[in-house]
């Protein structure tokens, strides 16, 4: 009799622990994105140096695309390390677009005096194309292969390493998995 | 050296906690009462030291000593010294402390109290005290140790999170924490009983005043999270179903299901497997509740940092669940053999159905707050439930309990006679249904708030029937007047009426929250200087905007000219707080109330201050204050429940 009220109170106690040890597995605040694999959102954007820039004229190219904005802390963090990482690519077949959202024209441009950053960097003022990437903090970075198609997307920080090596891997057409994320979590 | 004073107290008493868990196994195998003593001494040093320590933290905090890295962490040196205190339980590191802290003292104080009564059960009680102590003292000392040092010493501390600012910060989390460790003793007795093997009704009654005590603490804790959440947090709710107010929720279903069944057992020797289950469950869901806020495993708007200290709560929570269901499950045998129920119709089914619903609550909630890990897990996708699934699970639960509260109480024992039925039950009916028909023609029409109105009726009118007639026997045999016969019900049969009180304390937090679930209305405008807002009764008229610099902060206030149904009330003035550590403000609601309904303002935004433009949100939500009052209805029946007032037979001796 105590056997079989042991067993069964194992049987409910067990999966409930389980479920809960499972919670340790991942990251409540971390959405899973539906983009990797998937062609991405075109767009246009009017650069800060007054230029246009088209995402479908970037075919044939592998993209960065970083979402960022200046009162955010992780996008200060990563952004020396995202124009090193320019500086070392752009000979290559490589661009990197930043779009700006959540921001003010005036402090947008003073960040990028600020890094010194030199790629196309351009202001998302209605916020259109963040809405079609589906960022929900920023920074987030969207990797794109020469057919368009987003091979990875990284939320929070990011490295120049890790910029470089999954620029490689959009440049040969590698789907990630996964998307990743940094030590720094994102801001809402 | 601060501390260095703490973090050796805490090790200590880690050790005596240790001591203290062998000792009484020492006791029983050598039959000695020199280690029975010493299992006592073991609780009252890590009471010492214990104190010894959060002194010491606290001592820390009040100076500022920001060479201690949750000082740095959580103070600054603007900080008033009352918030430096209360950042003993700002952060995880103290907050273990201060739980650490009144678990000890619980421990001390059953040590002290019994110290010439319960001779057999006491060292295991003890042992069971020690066993949750040492859990908590090796997680202080050796995973999350709020003495930890920092250095070199930074110049000014970080501060305290500002939604933590405020007077409740004080009551809240004390009151709470206090609630989860109370219910310890009721478990520490349940399982020295099972050790013992002595499974009648001893624990039960010896538990008794703890229980109860416990209860209203867990009650109180939960009250005012949800005053703290409508008073501070100004989004104009008390409760949002958000997992840890779940957390804080939960033990409180099993606790009052166990409050209840309890009687049962007492009076007919029933459920013994169901009350010693029960009390497991609720003083697991404590250590749940700890888990789920310090683990991170799910998304909630109580942003605590994740860290190992979650995994080891998850273990702890398996060793009490697995260890005590274990403990049951051996002493099986003893528990058989109990009586039946003898009617449908009786106060033991109407205790055994209240116990159903409550623990189908329990269940429902338990799902809907780890709904998004169980998706996960089995479809893949996170999947999160919101208020509208606890809301629609559980309101038809809650109405069924609060028709229960009506009829438990009055029912007979054993078998109801159509007499009994008849006797108690008639006259209240029939005054709920006329109550229902007036509500009908006074336009309250929608089913589940009419139904909620009336069951609340139906269980005043049978608590006030019920005494009536007891009043009135009063004044047959002895002649008392209605107060005179009051006194000497109450002092008479202290749990009866206490409890009846509790339950009109129930009735009026159920009455203010059918009210503002069903009849909130509210409006949110952008106003310029002297434009004015219509909202049911009410007329807001924006006054302009000031800004002044606090002591840590930098406020902006709307003032807001308030007329009610023409006359001019006054004026309020809701704020939007500033922090220099912040990104984003901190809202002050601020709010009107009256005995029918509050009015509730939100500064959502301004233009630049000398522009004079508001964005204004404005609440109307009826019979909110009741759910307050009823609180303090609550404290007063509890009271009177348990403090020594009468001539009540001794039976705790």
């Amino acid at each position: 009799m105590g056997w079989r009220r042991l067993i069964i109170t194992v049987l409910v106690i067990v999966p409930i622990l389980w479920l809960l040890a499972f919670g340790f597995t991942r990251d409540a605040r971390y959405i899973t994105s539906p983009l990797l694999a998937k062609e991405a959102a075109p767009f246009t954007i009017t650069l800060f140096d007054g230029g246009q820039l088209r995402l479908s004229d970037l075919r044939g190219k592998a993209v960065f695309l970083n979402f960022w904005a200046s009162w955010c802390v992780p996008c200060r963090a990563e952004a020396k390390d995202l124009e090193a990482a320019w500086q070392s690519l752009k000979e290559k077949n490589v661009v990197f677009v930043g779009v700006a959202i959540q921001d003010k024209d005036k402090d947008s441009r003073a960040f990028l005096e600020e890094f010194n950053v030199t790629y196309p960097n351009g202001w998302d003022e209605s916020g259109k194309i963040a809405v079609d990437y589906g960022v929900w903090g920023i920074p987030e970075s969207f990797f794109i292969d020469p057919q368009g198609r987003i091979t990875y997307k990284h939320v929070g920080g990011i490295r120049a390493a890790m910029v470089k090596a999954k620029l490689e891997e959009a440049a040969r057409g590698i789907v990630s998995a996964k998307e990743g994320k940094e030590d720094y979590q994102p801001i809402r | 050296m601060t501390a260095t004073l703490g973090h050796t107290a805490i090790f200590l008493a880690f050790l005596f906690a240790l001591c203290g868990v062998v000792s009484p196994i020492l006791a029983y195998r050598a039959n000695s009462e020199r280690y029975l003593a010493f299992t006592r001494i073991a609780i009252l040093a890590q009471f010492a030291l214990v104190t010894l320590a959060a002194a010491s933290l606290i001592y820390g905090l009040v100076t500022t000593d920001f060479s201690i890295r949750y000082v740095a962490f959580n103070t600054t040196r603007a900080t008033p010294v009352y918030y430096r205190v209360t950042g003993l339980w700002g952060a995880l590191e103290g907050s273990l402390l201060l739980w650490e802290w009144i678990l000890i003292i619980f421990s001390g104080l059953v040590a002290w109290i019994y110290r010439h009564r319960q001779r057999e059960t006491m060292p295991w009680v003890l042992m069971v005290f020690s066993i949750v102590s040492a859990f908590f003292l090796g997680v202080i000392a050796f995973i999350s140790n709020p003495f930890e040092t920092i250095s070199p010493v930074p110049l000014d501390g970080r501060g305290l999170n500002p939604l933590l600012e405020d007077a409740n910060m004080m009551t809240h989390p004390p009151l709470l924490y206090t609630g989860f460790v109370g219910l310890m003793v009721p478990y520490a007795f349940a399982i020295a009983a099972l050790i013992r093997g002595k499974l009648d009704e001893a624990w039960i009654v010896a538990t008794r005043r703890w229980t109860i005590t416990a209860w209203l603490f867990l009650t109180l804790g939960n009250l005012v999270g949800a005053w703290w959440s409508y008073h501070v947090l100004g989004w104009g709710g008390y409760w949002a179903w958000d997992p840890v107010e779940n957390a804080a929720f939960m033990p409180w279903l099993p606790a009052t299901a166990f409050l209840h069944s309890v009687q049962v057992q007492e009076r007919r020797r029933m459920l013994k497997v169901w009350n010693l289950s029960l009390i497991i469950i609720a003083f697991s869901l404590t250590i749940f509740g700890t888990f789920l806020t310090r683990s991170g495993i799910l998304s909630s708007i109580h942003a605590f940092s994740s860290g190992p200290v979650g995994g080891v709560f998850l273990v702890f929570l398996a060793v009490v669940l697995l260890g005590s269901f274990g403990l049951l499950a051996f002493r099986a045998e003893l528990l058989k053999g109990q009586p039946e129920v003898d009617s449908m119709v009786s106060r033991e089914s109407a205790f055994l159905l209240n116990n159903i619903v409550l623990v189908s609550a329990l269940f429902t909630i338990f799902l809907g707050t780890i709904f998004p890990l169980l998706s996960e897990a089995i479809a893949g996708t996170q999947v999160s439930v919101g208020a509208p699934y606890f809301n629609s699970v559980t309101v038809p639960l809650f109405l069924l309990l609060v028709f229960l509260m009506g009829v438990g109480p009055m029912i007979a024992w054993r078998r109801a006679s159509w007499d009994n039925l008849k006797r108690n039950f008639l006259w209240p009916s029939a005054g709920a249904l006329i109550f229902a028909i007036a509500l009908f023609f006074w336009r309250v029409r929608d089913f589940l708030p009419l139904l909620g109105f009336t069951l609340l009726a139906f269980v005043v009118l049978t608590i006030f029937y019920d005494t009536g007639l007891a009043l009135r026997a009063r004044r047959r045999i002895a002649g008392e007047g209605v107060f005179r016969g009051l006194v000497t019900l109450a002092r008479r049969n202290q749990r009866r009426y206490g409890g009846l009180v509790v339950h009109l304390g129930v009735v009026l937090i159920v009455l203010g929250i059918a009210g503002s679930m069903a009849y909130s209305v509210e409006r949110e405008a952008t106003m310029n200087l002297k434009e004015q807002l219509n909202i049911g009764r009410y007329l807001v008229q924006f006054e302009g905007l000031k800004g002044s610099q606090q002591p840590t902060h930098f406020r902006v206030e709307g003032w807001f000219r308030i007329f009610y149904r023409g006359e001019e009330w006054g004026v309020l003035a809701p704020a939007l707080k500033f922090f220099p550590n912040q990104q984003s403000p901190v809202g002050r609601a601020v709010h009107q109330s009256t005995v029918s309904e509050d009015l509730y303002l939100i500064l959502s935004g301004f233009s630049e201050l000398d522009k004079n433009q508001a964005t204004l949100k404005v609440l109307v939500r009826p019979l909110i204050v009741w759910i307050w009052i009823g609180g303090l209805v609550i404290v007063l029946g509890t009271l009177l429940a348990i403090l020594p007032l009468g001539k009540t037979s001794r039976e705790e001796a």
